[in-house]
C-alpha cells in the first residue's frame, strides 16, 4: 500500500532524527518538510496538529505527534 | 534470564553497553530514548576527540558505535522497577518484565517543572522543556527562558541566532554556568536578564501570549510567545526499590559504581558522582560495565 508521508521536523531536534531513520529503515518514503527554514511550513504544521512540538507526522491525513512508534506502525500497517 | 540489564541509553548506558558487549555478556538495554540529555544538547565543544560537536550528531555517533555490536535494545520502554529476589534482580518495564544477573541504572535525569499554572496546559504550544527541538519554531518572536544555569545559558544562545528578542527569567541574584557562555550572553544585544524574578504563571488562548512575572516586588506581564524552562533536573531514581539515595535522590555510588544493592551497579547523572557532563557519563558507564563484570566473575555466574 503506498502512504503518503510528510514528517514536518527541525534539523536540530533528536526525535525528528529518530523518527526519519526509523522511516527509512522500515523503507517508507517521506516527505522532509524543515519547518526552521519555512515559516509557511511551520504554521501549516501548528494548524494541523494544534501544537507546536516536533516531529509531527501526516500519514494520509492522519496526525502523530512525536516519534510514537507504536502508532507509526498501527497507521502504516507494519 | 540475562547476565545484565543496562536501564537507559544515554552517554553512561551506551558506554557501558559497548564495554558490556566487548566482554560478551549476555546483555539488553532498555531504554526511554537514545542519548538522553546529550541529545539534546545544543553544541558541545569539552568532548575529548570533538573539538566541536552538536548533541544529536554526538547521540548518532553513540548510536553507531552500539550498532557495531548488534546489542539488543528496548527502546520507547520505560523501566518502572528493578527489585532484587532470592537470586536475581527482576526489572519490570511499562511494556514487559524481565530478569538479570546483574542492572547498571544509568537512567540519567529529567527535567524539573515549574509547577505554576498554565504549563502543563500550554507543553508544547509555545511551552517547551527543549530549545534544541523546538527552538526553530520561534523565528522571529520574542521568548523567555526560565533560568539560570548552564542549561539556561545554553537555550538562550541557541535562541539567541533565532527568536526576535530572548529574556532570561532567573530566579538567582545573577546568572550561574560556565563564564564563557556568560559573557556572550551579556555581550549579546539581543538578550535582557532579568535576575531576581519569579515566573507566577504561563498565559495565553490557545498557545502561549505571555508570563506573569514578579520582580522588584511589582507584578507584570511579560508578552513572550515561547517559554523555555531549564531549572534544573530530576534524577529518575525513584524505580529502583529499596537503594540507598542521597539528599538530591540521585543513587549513590562507591568508586566502583556499585550502589547499596549488590547486582546493582549505577553510572552517570542519576548518581551522586560529582559533576554531571557527557564525558563524565561515558566513563562511569564503562567503570560500571567493567565491575558488573567482575561481579558476575566472581559469583560464577
Amino acid at each position: 500500500m503506498d502512504s503518503n508521508v510528510k514528517v514536518y521536523s527541525t534539523p536540530t531536534c533528536p526525535w525528528c532524527i529518530r523518527t526519519k531513520q526509523f522511516l527509512k529503515d522500515n523503507n517508507i518514503p517521506f516527505e522532509d518538510v524543515d519547518v526552521s527554514s519555512n515559516q509557511q511550513a511551520a504554521e501549516e504544521m501548528i494548524q494541523k496538529s494544534g501544537q507546536m512540538g516536533v516531529p509531527v507526522l501526516d500519514i494520509n491525513g492522519q496526525i502523530i505527534v512525536g516519534f510514537d512508534k507504536e502508532k507509526i506502525n498501527s497507521v502504516l500497517g507494519l | 534470564m540475562v547476565d545484565l540489564i543496562i536501564i537507559g541509553a544515554g552517554p553512561a548506558g551506551i558506554t557501558a553497553s559497548v564495554y558490556a558487549a566487548r566482554k560478551k555478556m549476555n546483555l539488553l538495554v532498555i531504554s526511554k530514548d537514545i542519548g538522553g540529555q546529550a541529545a539534546w544538547s545544543g553544541d558541545i565543544e569539552n568532548y575529548t576527540g570533538y573539538q566541536f560537536i552538536t548533541g544529536p550528531d554526538l547521540t548518532a555517533k553513540f548510536q553507531e558505535h552500539m550498532r557495531n555490536y548488534a546489542i539488543p535494545l528496548k527502546e520507547q520502554e520505560t523501566a518502572t522497577l528493578v527489585k532484587k529476589t532470592n537470586d536475581s534482580l527482576k526489572v519490570v518495564t511499562d511494556k514487559d518484565t524481565y530478569e538479570a544477573r546483574a542492572v547498571i541504572v544509568a537512567s540519567g535525569k529529567r527535567s524539573r517543572e515549574l509547577g505554576v499554572p498554565g504549563e502543563k496546559e500550554f507543553k508544547n504550544k509555545g511551552l517547551t522543556y527543549c530549545a534544541t527541538c523546538d527552538g526553530p519554531l520561534f523565528a522571529d518572536k520574542d521568548v523567555a527562558v526560565i533560568g539560570g544555569g548552564n542549561s539556561a545559558l545554553d537555550a538562550a544562545l541557541q535562541l539567541m541566532k533565532i527568536a526576535r528578542h530572548t529574556y532570561i527569567i532567573n530566579i538567582m541574584q545573577a546568572l550561574g554556568g560556565d563564564p564563557v557562555m556568560r559573557e556572550k550572553i551579556e555581550r549579546s544585544q539581543a538578550i535582557t536578564i532579568f535576575n531576581n524574578t519569579q515566573v507566577s504563571a504561563v498565559l495565553g488562548e490557545k498557545f502561549v501570549s505571555g508570563i506573569r512575572i514578579r520582580r522588584q516586588n511589582k507584578e507584570e506581564i511579560l508578552p513572550v510567545q515561547g517559554v523555555f524552562v531549564e531549572i534544573g533536573l530530576l534524577p529518575n531514581s525513584e524505580f529502583v526499590q529499596g537503594v540507598e539515595l542521597n539528599e538530591h535522590k540521585e543513587i549513590k555510588v562507591n568508586a566502583s559504581n556499585e550502589t547499596s544493592i549488590p547486582g546493582i551497579f549505577a553510572a552517570g547523572d542519576v548518581t551522586d558522582v560529582p559533576e554531571k557532563q557527557i564525558i563524565i557519563a561515558a566513563g562511569e558507564g564503562s567503570k560500571a560495565a567493567l565491575s558488573a563484570f567482575r561481579y558476575l566473575a566472581q559469583h560464577n555466574f
